[in-house]
Parts: C-alpha cells; sequence; structure tokens
C-alpha cells in the first residue's frame, strides 16, 4: 500500500504551477496569434502546438539540450548558481511545455470566435487594448479560457515522458505520481500502483467535475443572445 | 460646428471616396449592401483607417493622412450603434449603459444611467442580461449606452435591419424623438429609403463606393440628380432619352419610341429619363386632346400587391412576340377593377412628375 503521500503533492504542486505559468503565457501567446496577421502565421503555429504532437520523450530529449550544463541556458542560469536537470523546477518546465500547446490552441479557438462588432463597441466607449483584454475578451471567452486551463491542467498532472528524462525520479523531489506508478511497476509492486492509479483517477475526475460546475454555473448567461 | 467627411478608401476591388458635411440635423446615408455606407460610418468613427483624406469633427481633426493624424478609435467621442446592438452579453443592461462612463465618479454615473433608462423606458429591466430582452428592448439598450457618454456625434449603422416591420415603425418614431433631443451630429445609414426618409431631412445615396446623391429629402425624390440616385430612391421607370430640340421634346427608345414632352430645360449630361410608378395615371381616350404625354398602350401582365396592383405595359399596339414591358404602373386596386375590362389602355405621364436625370 502507499505510505508516502510525496509523489501526490509533487503532482499537485507541479501541475498547478505549471498550469499558472502556462495559463499566462498560452494566453498571452493566443491573443497575440489571433489578432496577428503577418506572414507566417501558420509556421508560428505549427511550433507552437510541436509540444503537444510530438513524443513526450522528443520534447525531453530537447529540453534536456536547452537546459543542459552544456547548453547556453544551462551555462547561463549556472552562472546565477541554479541548476534544472533533475530538480522540483524540471517537473514543472516539463509539465508547462507539454500542456502548452492545449491552453494555447483552446484559448485562441475562444478568442477567435468573439464577434468583432463587441472590441469595436468597446472602442467606441473609451476604452484601449488592454483594458478591452480584461473588461470584454477575457469574460466573453471564459467558458473557452477556463476549458482550456482545464485541459492544460489535466495534462500537466498525467506528464510522463519528458519529465522523466529531464526531471528523473528522485523520491521526494521530483517523483510525480506517474511516474511513481511506472517504477511501482516495473519493480512488481502491483498493490501500490493501483492504489496510485486511483488516487489520480479520482483528483482528475474532482477537478473535471468541479470545474465543470463552476464554470456552466457562473456564465451560462453567454452565449444565449435573443434577437439575431 | 458640424462633420466634414472626405476620404478615400481603397481594396484590392473595390474603391470608396466620400466627401461631404453634416451638419446638426439627422443625416441618412442611403445605399444597396456593399456601397461603401457602412465602411464610410467605420472611417468615421476610427474602427477602420482610410487610405487618405481627412476628417474633422467640431473643429477637431481626428483624421488627416497629410499630418498623419489619427486619433485612436477610444478618443474620438463617438458613439455607434452596430447592426447587432453589441450589448456585452455577460453584463446587465445597467453595467452595459455604465460600461462608457466608468471612468466618473459613481454619484454622476449613476444619476445619468437612471436619466437614459428613463429616456428608453426600461427602468424596471436595468438588472437583466440582454438575452432576457427583446430586440427593440436592445436596441433601445444599445442607444443608450452610446448617448450616455455624451458623444459630439452619433452614428446609427442600420439600426433596425434585425427588427420586424411593425416594431420598425414605432422605434423609428422613438429614434425621430430623441435625436431631436440630442445636440449633435447624428449619422443614419439605413438601405431601406422609407427609413432614412422618415428620420432624416438630408439625405446622401452611395452606390459602388461613390456619392450619388446629397440632398434634401423633398428635392431627392422629386428630382433625383442621377440614375442610380433614382434606382435606389425606388423609381422603376428610368431610362435612357435623346433631346429632339430645345424646347423640351424628347424622344425615349426604351419606351416605345415615344415622343414626350418635359417642362424644364435640358441641361449638359442629362441622359435619363425618369417617373415613379404611382405618378402615371390610365385615363380615358377622350383626354388625349387635352393632356400632354398620353400613349396608347398594352398591359403585357399584372401583380396583384395588399393595396395596389403593380401593372406592366408596353407602349403601342403593335403585337410584339415579346413579354418585355416599358413602364411600371402602381394603381388601386379600385381604380384597377374599374378600368381593366376596357378594350383599350392609355396611360398619361404627366409633365410637371417627369424628371431629368445624369
Amino acid at each position: 500500500m502507499v505510505t508516502d503521500f510525496t509523489p501526490l503533492w509533487i503532482s499537485l504542486k507541479t501541475a498547478t504551477t505549471a498550469t499558472v505559468i502556462t495559463f499566462f503565457v498560452g494566453m498571452a501567446v493566443a491573443y497575440w496569434m489571433a489578432n496577428y496577421q503577418g506572414r507566417g502565421k501558420g509556421i508560428i503555429d505549427g511550433f507552437l502546438i510541436l509540444p503537444m504532437v510530438l513524443p513526450p520523450t522528443v520534447m525531453g530529449f530537447i529540453l534536456l539540450l536547452v537546459f543542459g550544463k552544456n547548453s547556453f541556458v544551462g551555462k547561463f542560469l549556472a552562472g546565477f548558481d541554479i541548476t534544472i536537470v533533475f530538480t522540483w523546477w524540471a517537473t514543472v518546465i516539463a509539465a508547462a511545455v507539454v500542456a502548452f500547446p492545449l491552453m494555447y490552441k483552446t484559448a485562441r479557438g475562444a478568442f477567435e470566435q468573439i464577434d468583432s462588432s463587441y472590441i469595436e463597441a468597446a472602442k467606441t466607449l473609451g476604452y484601449n487594448e488592454w483594458s478591452i483584454f480584461w473588461r470584454v475578451v477575457l469574460p466573453l471567452s471564459w467558458p473557452g479560457v477556463a476549458a482550456a486551463t482545464i485541459l492544460a491542467f489535466a495534462r500537466a498532472l498525467g506528464e510522463f515522458g519528458a519529465t522523466l528524462m529531464l526531471a528523473g525520479s528522485i523520491p521526494g523531489k521530483t517523483q510525480t505520481v506517474p511516474i511513481a506508478i511506472y517504477f511501482a511497476s516495473e519493480g512488481g509492486n502491483m498493490e501500490k500502483a493501483f492504489a496510485w492509479v486511483i488516487i489520480i483517477i479520482a483528483v482528475s475526475l474532482f477537478v473535471v467535475v468541479f470545474s465543470n460546475m463552476w464554470t456552466g454555473k457562473k456564465y451560462s448567461a453567454i452565449g444565449k443572445v435573443r434577437g439575431n | 460646428m458640424g462633420l466634414l467627411v472626405d476620404i478615400q478608401k481603397d481594396f484590392a476591388d473595390f474603391s470608396l471616396t466620400a466627401n461631404f458635411q453634416v451638419d446638426q440635423r439627422p443625416f441618412g446615408i442611403l445605399g444597396a449592401s456593399g456601397s461603401g455606407k457602412s465602411m464610410t460610418l467605420r472611417c468615421i468613427a476610427g474602427l477602420t483607417t482610410p487610405t487618405k483624406g481627412k476628417i474633422i469633427l467640431n473643429e477637431r481633426t481626428l483624421f488627416d493622412s497629410e499630418v498623419k493624424i489619427d486619433v485612436p478609435a477610444r478618443h474620438r467621442k463617438i458613439g455607434y450603434l452596430f447592426q447587432n446592438y453589441a450589448l456585452f452579453p455577460h453584463l446587465t443592461v445597467e453595467q452595459n449603459i455604465a460600461f462608457g462612463i466608468r471612468h466618473l465618479p459613481k454619484k454622476e454615473q449613476q444619476q445619468r444611467i437612471t436619466e437614459k433608462l428613463q429616456m428608453i423606458q426600461l427602468e424596471d429591466l436595468r438588472k437583466r442580461f440582454p438575452y432576457q430582452l427583446s430586440g427593440g428592448q436592445q436596441q433601445r439598450v444599445a442607444l443608450a449606452r452610446a448617448l450616455v457618454t455624451n458623444p459630439e456625434a452619433l452614428l446609427l449603422d442600420e439600426p433596425f435591419s434585425a427588427l420586424d416591420n411593425h416594431l420598425r415603425r414605432y422605434m423609428e418614431q422613438e429614434l425621430i424623438e430623441v435625436l431631436k433631443q440630442y445636440e449633435g451630429v447624428a449619422l443614419f445609414v439605413t438601405h431601406n429609403l422609407e427609413e432614412a426618409y422618415h428620420v432624416c431631412e438630408q439625405i446622401m445615396i452611395m452606390d459602388n463606393g461613390k456619392i450619388v446623391a446629397n440632398q434634401g429629402r423633398e428635392e431627392l425624390f422629386l428630382d433625383p440628380p442621377t440614375f442610380a440616385a433614382a434606382q435606389l430612391t425606388g423609381c422603376k421607370n428610368v431610362t435612357e432619352m435623346l433631346p429632339i430640340d430645345k424646347s423640351g421634346t424628347y424622344v425615349v427608345p426604351k419606351w416605345g419610341n415615344v415622343t414626350l414632352c418635359v417642362p424644364q430645360g435640358f441641361k449638359q449630361g442629362h441622359k435619363y429619363i425618369g417617373i415613379r410608378d404611382h405618378h402615371i395615371e390610365f385615363v380615358d381616350q377622350s383626354r388625349q386632346s387635352e393632356l400632354d404625354n398620353v400613349f396608347l398602350c398594352e398591359v403585357v401582365g399584372y401583380e396583384e400587391g395588399p393595396h395596389t396592383v403593380t401593372v406592366f405595359v408596353q407602349i403601342g399596339d403593335q403585337q410584339t412576340a415579346s413579354e418585355e414591358y416599358h413602364l411600371q404602373i402602381e394603381v388601386y386596386k379600385e381604380r384597377w377593377r374599374e378600368i381593366s375590362n376596357s378594350p383599350n389602355f392609355y396611360v398619361h405621364l404627366p409633365v410637371d412628375k417627369l424628371f431629368l436625370c445624369s
């Protein structure tokens, strides 16, 4: 049976931190891309989606190259006495990178569906771009953005491949639930693996159902426009 | 005081040129869809940037391509009423109206909101959301939201197009009342000529990105200056004509080559002649001697409407094989019943109702 619950705390802390980062970065990039009309929109979109379509091990390998000791970023961070690889921050970075495309793609879809006349109305009523985003775009796209956040959180919680490559499996430090399940079943401890499986199902289900109720209630008025 | 617009906006397959001035009286812009009327409004509001030209509102330059002035929409002090109203669905009626005056002290906000809610008679619905309102109520809220900021100009982009006919007339009356109280430039864009006529004293007509008429409503309907203006003001009978001499006699090839008398002198550039369908009358043969422009004709078809009958006639008695008609005439049903059995039809094109245009 499970006696040490640290993988659960690590997983929740990692997924939450990764979701917060992804939420802001993903939304900013999504909003920028939704309004971007220049050339190369398709190529940029392709690169942004890549972490979702590539095998997680490929992402893990790329992240190792980027943050490794011999890389530019690794050396730069080492100058500040910061190491990423095989630390808790590695689990966060792996989870955030892999969850990013879900946040980006879903939020962008939500932004692009907003009728431009709402934004224009806000302009004629004296609003600048920044306040239009917070007062009009975000509230109107909230169901989509909320869904994007939930998807990103779920993906971050379930991250395995890239995490294992970048953060390893250090119990109490970088060992998340998915990694704990892998090593438990690999080591023949089926009972322990099974317990973790039940726990992660319960947590995931709770998060999704709870957030559905929350977004459903608060913003049920949106999308009901009578008359046209 | 007023609005001066002199702009050009080029697209790959369309070019808009608009040069006009508006004073404090409601000003109508009439045109078919794609004529550039909404684009003109968008340029004035700052939602679209013209290619070149200038826009000046009450001595304040909003746009001038030569000195690179382009005041952003949020600083133009222009109220805009969108075709779909664009009420924020996540805000209540009250919050929607307050949206443009959030920077004011709470007390003044409340005062202005209450005043506007009284104006639109929706005080009881202040806590409702837009989806809980009817189309007419949504439109009123949108009008209140646009006016609460005390804009220097109010732009109305086909405000009634989403309403049914009955409600439309009612909202028209309301708008006329509101505009009477409003001290600023009001531009009303529509494709419906009756609406334009009811609401605005001055009407400008746009066609394919160009202004084809800009004058008082009365004059515009009596004497449209161009072929496009005649068609867009609902004239069904406009065609090419050729002057015979300077005495006011014309021959009209498309109307069976008839020779017509018109009162006004021929002006350079006049190429078309027209008459509105309800101005043509059926007369008895006996009156041919006392009236000008009475012609024998053949009825090639008719169409019944709720109150009137539209009759399609061919001038002359030649039995041509084609169903092609020369004139379209609108007569009351009663009159049509009286005459429809007569062996011969004579039409009268009153001299004072004919107009020439270029």
